[in-house]
């Protein structure tokens, strides 16, 4: 469809596009990502004939782009204009007309029913109707654009070449407008080129990716393959963290900020938990990360508290988690600040201890009622709701973690738990066989990303040791506590 | 009925009433009946066909170059305060045409258009000087960057007209009474003058109507848009040098009137250019034939120079479209 070959070129004697060569297929949307001045728009210029090139071609169709007249061109290729102000206005309908010029010919060059129906059709896909016959310096930003778009539209061109189409524009706008021309790609098979600023954005939006730097292209591929950390922060000297997207599996980047020194050395200590008569709490001075499958605020996420709730055995309400928030409300917890577990055990049986290593300190605070008690792998014959009657652990390190040594924590966490149980003979009324855990267990490991860096929590590692020890440690007296209150012992 | 047949119509019945009052007002009341009756008063016929006409028909003629052509100009520049006058482009074109009886030049093949001819050329050197200069000093050629070298030509040219009239002498009279810029006594041959180049200069003009809609989004877009810019500009620029260069070598400088009537007919028809273009060659006809008619009549029997009227009209009108677009914030 659309052939770079060996392209160099740019404004002055020196050239700013490097020997850049690619392919775009029919339908494919690319899009061009690099820092400023890496020539990124100098790159669109040159191929839609703004700017000389120096060396190489640009094929479109199997055809050389030079050899054709500038109206045959525009029939091939349509290019979105960046926004500017107007001296003159003309209404919308008008300037989305204008995008029929190449189709145009001949003296009188008379409006045909092809050219009605391509703007009519422009001006219906970008949902800009309403205001067809108003001036267009009367719109918005964001419905400009549009209106630009529907212009692009009206050629019929089956290129199209974006210079940062969102620029200006507000998330909503962003979005609309993306996802309309996505939309445009697939119903027409549009072959659309586009340069971002917003690196997201392409990752999001672009079948591949060509990063630029300093003229030439570094990498050129499918967003996993050029939204990687290494490639991004050494194109562009920014230190960054990829991530996926929560719903696509398109890579997502995010700044890693120099502020770390804002936030002073500070360690969690035992005296920072607190027991109420209804609930236990932890409150530390800066947010940590944590991992959760709490009630509240469960996943991945930075917390300053931390609530372990009682509630009553027949505690059954519908809506657990409304009433659960309303409940934290009212305790004065700040609800975007708090992770929140339930609990049936009664707060004078948790069990908060500090255990000390080479690195530094960690904290475990376990609750463990065992009225409930599972064994997970007779579990499959089950057929029953889940009940109170839970195990919380929390896990609280003092040092710094990868996500790795986070689920490694998890695993090493629920691990010594299962010993636990195993170690006081707790299990499964169903079965008979020795219960690994309660139908309704939950698990929070959360680290002050201070100090120490701790690559690994395996068992064997200084972090996994302690934690094997110390949850294993809390766990069994947070039982036999509890097996007092119940009075299974004496 | 659509609105630009609409303003056809409207723009068309203006200028008849305009031709009408024109040939009809004045010192003697002739009917307009005369225009056909054969058997109407002699003398009547007389001063309609030999003096009141031809005055209408130039002044039509210079008035709609002159407005096509600061149409043409306002769109290319996507400045509302181009015009031939404001551009300095008039002064170029009356440098040419005194030059040429400064020098008592002729050109044999050229005949009677020398004058017109030269008055071009004119026109033509001073339009590239005049943007390639405001070009060099500031390639986004902002509003104000061209009007202001517009202005620094035009004083230039002005002194260089000021110095060949000194020289000239006993000519004076004749050449400042030209150069106030005036239609009047001029005859049926000025019109066969410039006719075939007014004729010329709007067509070309016409010709690139989608052209400059196109342009007035910026020369780039316009070249996305499938334009070829650089073939295109110069043929407005031409087309533009063509009129004024004509309208120029007739009645001298008359300003304002390429910025007035295409700002008027973009209030109310709007800015295609499909359009505007040809209703401001008709409008631009019937301003000037009515400024002439006030020029000859408010304090008759004296005339004033028609170019006084204009600049009477248009100084406010150019005041007050910087005002807004000054206020717009826009260019």
């Amino acid at each position: 469809m659309l052939k770079v070959d060996n392209v160099s070129g740019g404004y002055g004697k020196e050239s700013i596009v490097k020997a850049v060569t690619f392919t775009v297929n029919k339908g494919e949307v690319l899009g061009i990502l690099g820092p400023n001045g890496s020539g990124k728009s100098t790159l669109l210029k040159i191929i839609s004939g703004i700017l000389p090139k120096e060396t190489g071609s640009v094929t479109i169709d199997g055809q050389d782009a030079s050899t054709y007249s500038q109206k045959e061109f525009a029939k091939k290729v349509a290019v979105l204009p960046q926004l500017h102000a107007h001296a003159f206005s003309h209404t919308v309908r008008e300037t989305v007309e204008l995008g029929r010029y190449p189709h145009q010919s001949g003296l009188f060059s008379s409006w045909s029913d092809e050219d009605e129906r391509a703007v009519t059709d422009a001006i219906n896909s970008m949902s800009i109707a309403r205001y067809a016959e108003n001036s267009i310096e009367l719109l918005s930003g964001g419905e400009q654009q549009r209106v630009y778009v529907a212009q692009a539209l009206a050629q019929e061109a089956p290129i199209l070449l974006l210079d940062e189409p969102t620029n200006h524009l507000d998330i909503a706008h962003q979005q609309q407008l993306l996802d309309t021309i996505r939309q445009q790609a697939i119903d027409k098979g549009l072959t659309v080129i586009s340069v971002f600023h917003d690196i997201n954005l392409a990752s999001l939006y672009c079948d591949r990716l060509l990063l630029m730097s300093e003229g030439r292209i570094a990498r050129i591929g499918v967003p996993q393959d050029v939204v990687k950390e290494e490639a991004i922060q050494s194109v562009y000297g920014a230190r960054i963290k990829s991530q996926p997207h929560p719903e696509l599996p398109k890579p997502q980047i995010t700044l890693l900020p120099d502020t770390k020194e804002e936030i002073k050395p500070f360690t969690v200590v035992k005296d920072d938990f607190s027991i109420a008569a209804d609930f236990v709490a932890l409150r530390t001075k800066y947010p940590l990360k944590t991992i959760s499958s709490a009630v509240h605020n469960a996943g991945m996420g930075w917390y300053r508290s931390f609530v372990n709730r009682h509630v009553d055995v027949d505690y059954n309400v519908d809506d657990v988690k409304a009433e659960n928030t309303s409940y934290l409300e009212q305790q004065g917890f700040h609800l975007t600040d708090t992770v929140g577990m339930m609990t049936a055990v009664t707060t004078e049986h948790a069990e908060v201890e500090e255990y000390t290593g080479d690195f530094g300190t960690i904290l475990i605070a376990v609750t463990a009622g065992v009225g409930n008690a599972v064994d997970v792998s007779q579990a499959f014959t089950r057929d029953q709701k889940p009940r109170v009657g839970t195990i919380n652990t929390w896990v609280i390190v003092n040092g710094q973690l990868p996500d790795e040594a986070f689920i490694q924590a998890m695993i090493t966490a629920t691990e010594a738990k299962t010993k636990a149980l195993q170690m006081e003979s707790i299990t499964d009324p169903l079965t008979g066989t020795i219960a690994t855990g309660t139908s309704t267990d939950s698990l929070l490991i959360a680290a002050t990303q201070q100090g120490e860096f701790l690559p690994y929590a395996g068992p064997i590692t200084p972090l996994g040791k302690l934690i094997g020890h110390g949850v294993f440690d809390c766990t069994v007296r947070a039982i036999r506590a509890y097996k007092k209150a119940k009075g299974w012992t004496t | 009925m659509s609105k630009s047949s609409v303003a056809y119509i409207v723009s068309a019945a203006a200028l008849l009433v305009a031709v009408w009052l024109g040939v009809s007002i004045g010192s003697v009341k002739i009917p307009i009946s005369t225009l056909w009756n054969p058997g109407a008063d002699a003398t009547a016929t007389n001063i309609l066909w030999k003096i009141r006409m031809p005055r209408v028909v130039l002044a039509g003629l210079v008035g709609a170059s002159l407005a096509i052509s600061g149409a043409a100009f306002q769109g290319l520049l996507k400045n509302p305060l181009a015009d031939p006058y404001t551009l300095g482009v008039s002064s170029g074109a009356s440098v040419g045409a005194v030059m040429t009886l400064f020098f008592g030049i002729s050109i044999p093949f050229l005949g009677i258009y020398t004058l017109p001819v030269f008055s071009m050329v004119g026109a033509a050197l001073t339009m590239f000087l005049v943007l390639g200069f405001a070009r060099l000093v500031d390639r986004a050629m902002r509003m104000e960057t061209i009007i202001l070298t517009g202005i620094i030509f035009g004083s230039f040219l002005g002194s260089v007209l000021s110095l060949m009239i000194a020289l000239t002498g006993e000519e004076l009279r004749q050449i400042i009474g030209w150069l106030l810029g005036s239609v009047s006594m001029r005859g049926w041959s000025y019109i066969t003058m410039i006719l075939p180049f007014v004729v010329v200069g709007s067509f070309m003009l016409w010709l690139n109507r989608r052209e400059l809609n196109a342009m007035l989004f910026g020369e780039e877009r316009a070249h996305h848009l499938g334009v070829n810019v650089k073939r295109r500009k110069f043929t407005i620029l031409i087309g533009g040098s063509i009129l004024t260069g004509s309208a120029v070598a007739v009645s001298g400088t008359i300003g304002f009137v390429g910025l007035v009537v295409p700002h008027m007919t973009r209030l109310l028809w709007g800015s295609d250019h499909r359009h505007l273009l040809t209703l401001s060659f008709m409008n631009g006809a019937t301003l000037l034939v009515i400024c002439d008619l006030i020029a000859r009549t408010i304090i008759s029997p004296t005339e004033l120079p028609v170019g006084v009227i204009t600049a009477f009209i248009g100084a406010p009108v150019f005041a007050f479209i910087f005002y807004k677009q000054r206020r717009k914030g826009g260019m």
